[in-house]
């Protein structure tokens, strides 16, 4: 019987006033979880409020004792102008190379901001991805990707789950989430 | 040459030495942090306090030591009601101006005043040496602590609270660090060489290393070595150390700057 990491019972959650939920559901080892619904719904809101970042006005989590989360958010890491090689962007972070695209393999020595925009994209998913974490909460983790990208991206998340571990993802690509998802969580517009 | 008079040179050279390694690496973390205006506000608030400890008749470096520390401490609160850029710019002035108002209206602060502007390498003494070096070899290896952390902070801000780990001790740390040894590199170097050291060395770092690891090396070959040329040219021409340091450095900032800028046309 497979084990719940993560759960949320009624969550609503907001920065200055509640913006999304409420939201239920149980994140199995093993499993991927889609989380569905309209542009402004608030489905970042809720994974920053999985992670302590935004504030909660309804409902609880339920974290499993000594699960560690690895969060992927939108916005890339600022790398403009610091020397910071991939290989040691996927050090920080504590993930292994290996399963990277040779395209990406092949770069691992290069400033990150003398990579294209995709590169440096996968890379710093992948550094977040394949960190040591029980849960992966993604967050439109193909955006800037191409078809290659996106399809090199749905074997790893497979990969991930297969290894053990959660994933939870956001995404308004429905081929991805046809392609990964165990499940789906629609979330509906607030009243 | 005497021994008196050789310890009299090397006194002053290691303690300097000291703060060339530490001040260039310390940079580079306060560029990555978007900080470095920070070595400009400390170093003008901890010039500020050694002149309020000489008025109080306190140790010096108390004073300059314990100015800095407050002003890291109260960063945080301050830069999120007002921002942190504001808050540094706020120090520098504030810093600034407590310092001038004290010369003015002191007569003994005067010389101390123009040592803490200028640098005052040359009358370094024992104590002095041996504070230095105790200080910046513990920094160098807290900052080596403290490095994944302050990368993390950075890059992946959300990485500690999603594993429920408190960031605030590498944050508040480094602070305090960077008061300190501002605070202390200020007291032996003055003003504005203790800022080109944390500045330049990073700047040309950041423009040109292939990671960070170079980087850092990049940082300290052209803290130290700048710091070595200008001690020697300092006392072959009989100039004062600190503008000769800062002239050293914005030359090589310029040099470096211009070989860079032709190789990438």
């Amino acid at each position: 019987m497979s084990e719940t990491l993560l759960a949320a019972q009624g969550l609503v959650a907001g920065w200055e006033q509640p913006v999304a939920g409420p939201l239920d559901f149980a994140l199995q080892a093993g499993e991927i979880v889609g989380l569905v619904g309209p542009n402004g719904v608030g489905k970042s809101t809720l994974l920053a409020a999985l992670v302590g970042n935004a504030r909660i006005f309804q409902g609880r989590i339920e974290r499993r004792p000594g699960v560690r989360l690895s969060l992927q958010s939108q916005h890339l890491p600022p790398l403009a102008g610091l020397p910071l090689s991939g290989r040691e962007l996927l050090a920080l972070t504590g993930a292994s190379a290996v399963g990277l695209p040779d395209w990406l393999a092949d770069c691992l020595e290069r400033r990150l901001d003398r990579l294209s925009g995709g590169q440096r994209q996968y890379l710093a998913l992948w550094a977040v991805l394949q960190a040591p974490a029980e849960v992966v909460l993604l967050d439109e983790p193909s955006n800037n990707l191409d078809q290659a990208g996106t399809a090199h991206l749905a074997g790893a998340l497979r990969a991930r789950a297969a290894a053990g571990a959660g994933l939870l993802l956001v995404s308004h690509d429905p081929e991805l989430v046809a392609a990964v998802c165990d499940r789906r969580v629609m979330l509906g517009e607030r009243a | 040459m005497s021994l008196d008079s050789l310890d009299l040179f090397l006194q002053p050279f290691f303690t300097g030495l000291w703060f060339a390694l530490l001040l260039p690496l310390l940079g580079c973390y306060l560029r990555l942090r978007q900080e470095w205006l920070a070595a400009l506000a400390y170093a003008h608030v901890a010039a500020a306090g050694a002149l309020l400890a000489m008025a109080l008749s306190w140790p010096l470096g108390l004073g300059g030591f314990a100015a800095a520390g407050l002003a890291a401490l109260g960063r945080r609160p301050l830069a999120a009601r007002h921002g942190q850029g504001t808050v540094f710019a706020l120090y520098l002035l504030a810093g600034w101006a407590a310092a001038v108002l004290l010369v003015a209206n002191l007569p003994t602060a005067e010389q101390l005043g123009h040592a803490l502007f200028d640098g005052q390498l040359y009358f370094t003494d024992r104590l002095q040496l041996w504070i230095g070096g105790l200080w910046c070899l513990g920094a160098l290896l807290v900052l080596r602590r403290l490095s994944r952390s302050l990368l993390l902070g950075q890059l992946f801000p959300e990485f500690f609270r999603a594993r429920q780990l408190p960031a605030w001790p590498a944050q508040v740390g480094f602070d305090l660090l960077a008061a300190g040894s501002l605070a202390l590199g200020t007291m032996t170097l003055g003003v504005m060489a203790t800022f080109a050291l944390v500045f330049i060395p990073p700047w040309l770092a950041f423009s040109r290393a292939g990671n960070w690891r170079r980087g850092l090396l990049t940082a300290l070959l052209v803290g130290v070595g700048s710091y070595l040329g200008v001690f020697v040219a300092a006392l072959v021409f009989d100039q004062a150390f600190g503008p000769l340091l800062v002239l050293g450095l914005v030359g090589v900032g310029l040099v470096m700057g211009s070989i860079r800028s032709s190789r990438s046309r």
